[in-house]
């Protein structure tokens, strides 16, 4: 691997969003490295989610722009390099569908459109459903999952989709201390496959265990980088700031 | 008996049966994706907007053909869409006080205008009153034709955009990042129940068409877990009630055809909410029964140990 400006999974430039008249992100720089298990970290309202919403082009930023690698190629096969796995609460699990049906939806993508998916397609969706430990529910009606069971579900499906770089927002809410085990050693799986993973995430604690490289943000990018370099309370208290002293146990 | 038979065999009874069941089978393959996509009250809104374009396209094109007529209806049914959500994109305003407001004042228009219209002399109402509560019997084999040519169209793209409408309408914003154009898929599901309103109005007109969408959904969603059953249901549904209710209204004197339908599709539902297994209300509440019998009889004693 060449380490010079193509390390890069993404880069992001300039980038502020706006709902409204109110900046949500301001001025976003940003550089994530190849390979790396990133946790985005911040307060409430801070625009983890408005990041990754316009790195993955759901958001029309005001001004600037979101670099991925080789991304000359056409839209299609470009999206089909980056996984999503959104808020399990982002979607009515009343929706008539099975298990196996949402986790299928993780190919559309290569599939394009009209075509169905294929027994190949089936075979892949079963394989990642014991990944994430819920083969046994393919059949099972959505609704009838529990919010660990459904977050499960969109890792799985994402899996499907077989990408380079994966942005996961929040995928350890409502998740017990079990599952959250095997997620993060998926995660790490990922890494090893020489995947990229943006996880939004909200336990401090865990963000050194889990992650090799972090992004700060309030409103700006407060810090980013290894974990070990930039994960201080100095930072945090940069990015938290009113809450700043409630941390200070932390790390 | 006789009578039935000779009611089967009466063309004028085929014609608008007929009708009905293409009435019923497409409304309820395109409800089920309103309903889904809780989109279920723009119904409701669309079609009591479609009053006015029906009335002004009399006017200014002074002809009594369907056609012509629901074009008008489709223009102003697409024009009241177009500002209920253009309200709740730009103001403060929630969707359904837009929906209220929009569709009060198209529906008021409509009728303001159906008054002014009755005052033309020779024009003997054109028959527009139909579209209100709307008059099966007026249905000619020319608007069945038009009826199962865009029927057609319809299935035949629900059919071929099948995984992506099924995408969008569970996740969007996952079908967006996996390079659809949710733009393109949210115009186009939306084109095509505004159609399936429209299509649906002389039958049963502008005030009851909404039930036509949504109650044979509502009811096969009771009975099916799975999306592709609960389209097929819903379609299967929205034609039996579309040939029960005009049977029933030819046979019965003064029974009007569209109510008879809405009545008909509405004991379906009533059934479904109640009966279904899994969902309907009297087997979960056998289950609780069920569950507390059996939890007595095993003696109540739970098996988890105390602190």
């Amino acid at each position: 691997m060449n380490n010079n400006a193509t390390s890069y999974a993404v880069e992001v430039e300039d980038l502020t969003v706006a709902y409204d008249m109110k900046p949500v992100l301001w001025d976003i720089d940003l550089k994530i490295p190849k390979g790396k298990l990133m946790a985005v970290v911040g307060p409430n309202g801070a625009g983890k989610t408005t990041l990754i919403k316009a790195m993955l082009g759901l958001l029309t930023p005001v001004s600037g722009a979101v670099h991925f690698t080789n991304e000359s190629e056409d839209l299609r096969a470009f999206k089909n390099r980056i996984g999503y796995v959104p808020q399990s609460g982002s979607v009515d699990w009343d929706f008539p569908a099975t298990v196996q049906d949402v986790v299928l939806m993780g190919c559309y993508g290569k599939l394009g459109w009209v075509k169905r998916p294929r027994k190949a397609d089936m075979a892949l969706a079963q394989q990642m459903l014991k990944k994430v430990g819920m083969l046994e529910y393919a059949t099972r009606q959505i609704s009838q999952l529990s919010g660990g069971q459904q977050q499960r579900v969109f890792l799985a499906r994402a899996l499907v989709q077989e990408a380079d770089v994966y942005f996961m927002d929040e995928p350890f809410k409502g998740v017990d201390a079990q599952t959250e085990k095997a997620i993060v050693l998926l995660l790490k799986e990922l890494k090893e496959n020489g995947k990229t993973v943006v996880v939004v995430h909200h336990d401090l604690q865990t963000v050194a265990d889990y992650f090799d490289w972090v992004t700060l943000i309030n409103l700006c990018v407060v810090a980013s980088g290894p974990v070990n370099e930039v994960f201080h309370e100095e930072n945090l208290k940069k990015t938290y700031r009113s809450t700043g002293g409630l941390l200070r146990s932390v790390v | 008996m006789t009578t039935f038979i000779a009611l089967l065999r009466d063309y004028t009874f085929q014609t608008v049966a007929l009708g009905s069941a293409l009435l019923g089978l497409i409304s309820g393959v395109m409800g089920s994706f309103a309903v889904l996509r809780k989109q279920s009250l723009l119904g409701d809104g669309v079609s009591h907007s479609a009053l006015p374009g029906v009335v002004m396209a009399f006017i200014l094109l002074g002809n009594k053909n369907t056609e012509i007529l629901l074009l008008g209806a489709l223009v102003s049914g697409l024009l009241a869409t177009f500002f209920i959500i253009s309200i709740v994109r730009n103001s403060r305003v929630k969707f359904d006080s837009a929906l209220a407001l929009v569709m009060s004042v198209f529906f008021g228009l409509g009728l303001v205008l159906l008054t002014y219209v009755q005052k033309i002399p020779n024009s003997n109402q054109a028959g527009l009153n139909r579209f209100i509560f709307g008059q099966a019997a007026t249905l000619l084999k020319r608007d069945i034709m038009l009826m199962a040519i865009c029927g057609s169209v319809l299935l035949a793209l629900i059919l071929l955009f099948w995984k992506e409408f099924k995408l969008f309408t569970f996740d969007s914003d996952f079908a967006q990042s996996l390079g659809f154009s949710t733009k393109k898929l949210n115009l186009m599901l939306s084109f095509m129940i505004v159609v399936a309103i429209i299509i649906g109005l002389q039958t049963v007109g502008v005030i009851l068409m909404s039930a036509m969408l949504i109650s044979p959904a509502v009811a096969a969603r009771q009975w099916t877990n799975k999306l592709w059953v609960m389209v097929l249901l819903s379609s299967i549904f929205g034609a039996a009630s579309g040939v029960v209710g005009t049977a029933a209204s030819s046979m019965v004197s003064k029974l009007p055809t569209g109510p008879a339908i809405v009545v008909c599709i509405s004991t379906i539902v009533m059934v479904s909410v109640l009966f279904a297994p899994g969902r309907g209300i009297l087997h979960r509440l056998y289950r609780r029964k069920r569950n507390k019998l059996l939890f007595k009889m095993e003696g109540g004693a739970p098996n988890v140990p105390s602190a």
